[in-house]
């Protein structure tokens, strides 16, 4: 049996154009950027590359992307780096309820450091709402965080009219943006809407674990939480990754080539999907915003069937989804997210994710369909009476 | 001069004429626990063992602390025979002790010494008053006090000379393997391997039943009861962990019984299944982690319809544990963080809202009558994934 693997939003495998260049960069370029010799330049020279592919994508300068070791120390730096900075000139920050929880927990350790942060709420689309972030904005706000994507329902975030929006602030906060699910998926540019931040994850865009980045808008200050030897500007200290750096480079470009070839590839897969799944079952709910949410990210409920056994009756087939988010499916509790979203406990608790990249063929969506059907039916026929 | 350590072990159960059969478990069970330390050697001598030629003396020490039918150990120096010899590691001893107090200037002790070579020219109290003023003398700081020493100096005289001065209480219990071997029914909870732990104390060999309901419960589930099964070879030995389909025993009972029995049936069936494995591996009887009034299906006469499902005798070592002691012992034997982990088990799945907790054996007899029990039992045992768990340090 084929495997179908459709969990794409918690990790993507590396494809061979960035393995070939991993391997061949640890093979040949294993110098230390910062030394003086010229095998630190060839190493420089190759981080210098990656860095203009990974702005090519946002449509930023090169000196703008900061490396850092995944998606959670990005959104750390971002959030802890900003709100230590501003101190003096406020403690209040905006985020929103549905946030990863390497955002939520930055937020949850500055609330303990003495910060004030405003939680947004979102609609049953999942979605906020711009008035509502008006109504929070104060004179001591000092910086917004708001997802673009969100990894469990794929709802996407007004962050452009949030950008134009706190340009009308007097002291206008900074404003990050978690782009880990929306990077190479969506249009993401930050620099002509006015982000100051975006945190960027490697391995979703099927580079490896253990690579991330941030955009810091020229002149927008952070203070570091790494401390060290004063690579990349003093911001991150630490020798860098330098072949998780290459791969998170070529990453870059072979999303943006898939992107340019058909940006509605992965719109046509979902809409298969969707297509599919409504007919076996019309009483199946799709949760989260079902016209305009996230091309790669399908979260659906089939009230009465577990997501959790439906997973695994899946995963006896050689499928493999989600139940929410791949970090909270392992706690006995209801996602923060779907209960934001307003679900009763039936419908979350029935519910899964289904993720998709440029590597999902419309071939594998037609031979998940009737295993999805059957995998449902199957765990439907024992729910509890 | 090298590094040695003393292992002793009970006598009571010793005497009569099993004891040689009875050291020779205990030395297979030490050489096992110990196997994952290259080159250590094991020898037995004069009613001990000892353990000489490793390098890790805190782990060695820590394997065998929990070896079932030890009594104590002593990480010890051995050395030569010779008077001024014993005076120059006693020193060492006595020094070491001293530089370890902080604060206090003055360090109790008394010598106490025994010699099996009676050819040696000092008897042991000789030896005592002569070692003990030496010591007075050459290093400042020691004051001699025979009722309550912060430091017992131990020095023991036979082929060669033994000195220590910690002697490390074990598990206690019966060598494993010398008082037979029976099933024990591990769900993954936090009871059930405390009640292995228990059983195998008494020289019980364990073979390990499994219950995995996929897709009802997680691979990870699975593996957690691995992990719990490789802590627990670290007291009991090898365990062969049977991992039984149960997937579909539980199906039937859901579609045709009683919803409020579904739980006393479903037990029945286990027992039923281990009592199967016991046979089949020449176990003698069940174990089980029941105390008594936990849940539901462990009131007496939920304990007494489950009982009747099987002739063999089942041991619930914990039937009268509180939760809390069990917790106690299971952080103990450092099985508690794995059982905690939050997967699922089988003992969870198809749950009644309202599960009977006095169920009639009458009425649970008749409700078995409605599954094809025999031809289900046969199907799982004939597709149970038997897997062999060491003991060792190596996880992968």
């Amino acid at each position: 049996m084929e495997q179908i693997y459709l969990d794409y939003a918690a990790t993507t495998p590396v494809v061979p154009e960035v393995a070939e260049t991993v391997t061949d960069c640890l093979k040949k370029d294993f110098g230390n950027p910062s030394s003086m010799h010229r095998l630190g330049i060839r190493a420089e020279k190759r981080i210098r590359k990656a860095r203009e592919q990974v702005s090519r994508l946002l449509q930023v300068e090169p000196e703008e992307i900061i490396f850092t070791s995944g998606g959670t120390e990005s959104n750390n730096m971002a959030i802890l780096g900003t709100a230590y900075d501003k101190r003096r000139r406020g403690k209040h920050c905006i985020t929103t309820a549905i946030e990863h929880p390497s955002v939520l927990n930055c937020f949850a350790h500055l609330e303990k450091m003495g910060y004030e942060v405003t939680y947004l709420p979102v609609d049953q689309k999942g979605v906020i709402s711009l008035e509502s972030l008006q109504n929070a904005l104060r004179e001591d706000t000092i910086l917004v965080s708001i997802m673009h994507v969100n990894n469990e329902v794929g709802s996407i975030e007004p962050v452009q009219q949030v950008a134009s929006l706190l340009d009308q602030c007097k002291n206008r906060p900074v404003f990050h943006v978690d782009g880990i699910q929306s990077f190479g998926k969506l249009p993401l540019y930050p620099k002509g809407w006015g982000i100051d931040l975006v945190s960027l994850s490697g391995h979703k865009i099927h580079a490896p674990k253990g690579i991330g980045a941030l955009y810091r808008r020229k002149g927008v200050r952070i203070q570091p939480i790494l401390f060290g030897g004063g690579q990349q500007g003093g911001i991150r200290s630490g020798t860098e990754n330098i072949t998780g750096i290459v791969g998170m480079g070529t990453g870059a470009d072979w999303i943006a080539e898939r992107h340019a070839e058909n940006d509605r590839y992965l719109y046509e897969l979902k809409e298969a999907l969707v297509s599919g799944i409504r007919r076996d079952f019309p009483d199946v709910v799709i949760n989260g915003d079902p016209e305009n949410s996230a091309p790669h990210i399908l979260n659906v409920s089939f009230p009465g069937a577990k997501g959790e056994v439906l997973l695994h009756t899946l995963e006896e087939e050689e499928v493999y989804v989600s139940t929410g988010s791949a970090c909270s499916s392992r706690e006995k509790k209801i996602s923060h997210v779907l209960k934001a979203l307003g679900l009763n406990d039936r419908t979350a608790d029935g519910s899964i994710r289904i993720s998709l990249s440029y590597l999902t063929t419309p071939e594998e969506i037609a031979s998940f369909l009737p295993i999805l059907s059957r995998s449902v039916q199957r765990v439907r026929e024992y729910t509890r009476r | 001069m090298e590094r040695v350590v003393l292992i002793r072990y009970g006598e009571i159960y010793l005497k009569g004429q099993n004891r040689p059969y009875f050291e020779r478990v205990l030395y297979d069970n030490i050489r096992k626990a110990l196997a994952e330390f290259p080159g250590i050697r094991v020898t037995r001598a004069q009613g001990r063992f000892y353990a000489e030629n490793y390098k890790d003396e805190a782990a060695v020490l820590q394997a065998l602390q929990k070896v079932f039918g030890l009594v104590s150990v002593s990480p010890a120096y051995k050395v030569g025979k010779d008077f001024e010899t014993l005076f120059e590691y006693s020193k060492k001893i006595m020094t070491d002790q001293l530089s370890l107090l902080q604060g206090r200037e003055i360090l109790t002790f008394k010598v106490e010494s025994r010699r099996s070579d009676k050819k040696y020219p000092m008897n042991s109290m000789e030896i005592n008053r002569e070692m003990g003023g030496r010591l007075l003398e050459a290093v400042p700081g020691l004051k001699v006090d025979v009722h309550h020493p912060d430091v017992v100096l131990n020095i023991e005289i036979r082929e060669s000379g033994y000195l220590y001065h910690e002697i490390l209480p074990c598990a206690g219990g019966m060598p494993v393997g010398t008082s037979g071997k029976a099933v024990l029914l591990l769900s993954g909870g936090i009871d059930s391997p405390v009640a292995g732990y228990m059983i195998a104390k008494r020289g019980v060999a364990l073979s390990a039943v499994h219950f995995h309901s996929f897709p009802y419960t997680s691979d990870r589930s699975r593996e957690k009861v691995i992990d719990l099964c490789r802590i627990l070879t670290r007291y009991c030995g090898a365990i062969r962990l049977h991992v039984v389909p149960f997937t579909r025993i539980q199906q039937e009972l859901y579609k045709k019984c009683p919803d409020s029995q579904l739980t006393v049936l479903m037990r029945c069936y286990m027992m039923k299944i281990a009592e199967a494995v016991a046979r089949s591996e020449e176990a003698a009887a069940l174990v089980t982690g029941e105390s008594i009034g936990q849940v539901a299906s462990q009131t007496m006469d939920s304990l007494a319809v489950t009982n009747a499902a099987v002739s063999m005798p089942v041991f619930r070592p914990l039937i009268g544990f509180d939760k809390v002691d069990i917790v106690t012992v299971s952080k103990k034997i450092e099985t508690y963080e794995t059982s905690i982990l939050p997967y699922e088990d089988c003992c969870t799945v198809f749950t009644p809202r309202h599960p009977v907790t006095h169920p009639r054996l009458e009425k649970i007899l008749e409700s078995e009558k409605r599954i094809n029990g025999e031809e289900l039992i046969q199907e799982a045992v004939a597709n149970i994934e038997v897997i062999g768990i060491r003991p060792g340090r190596n996880r992968f």
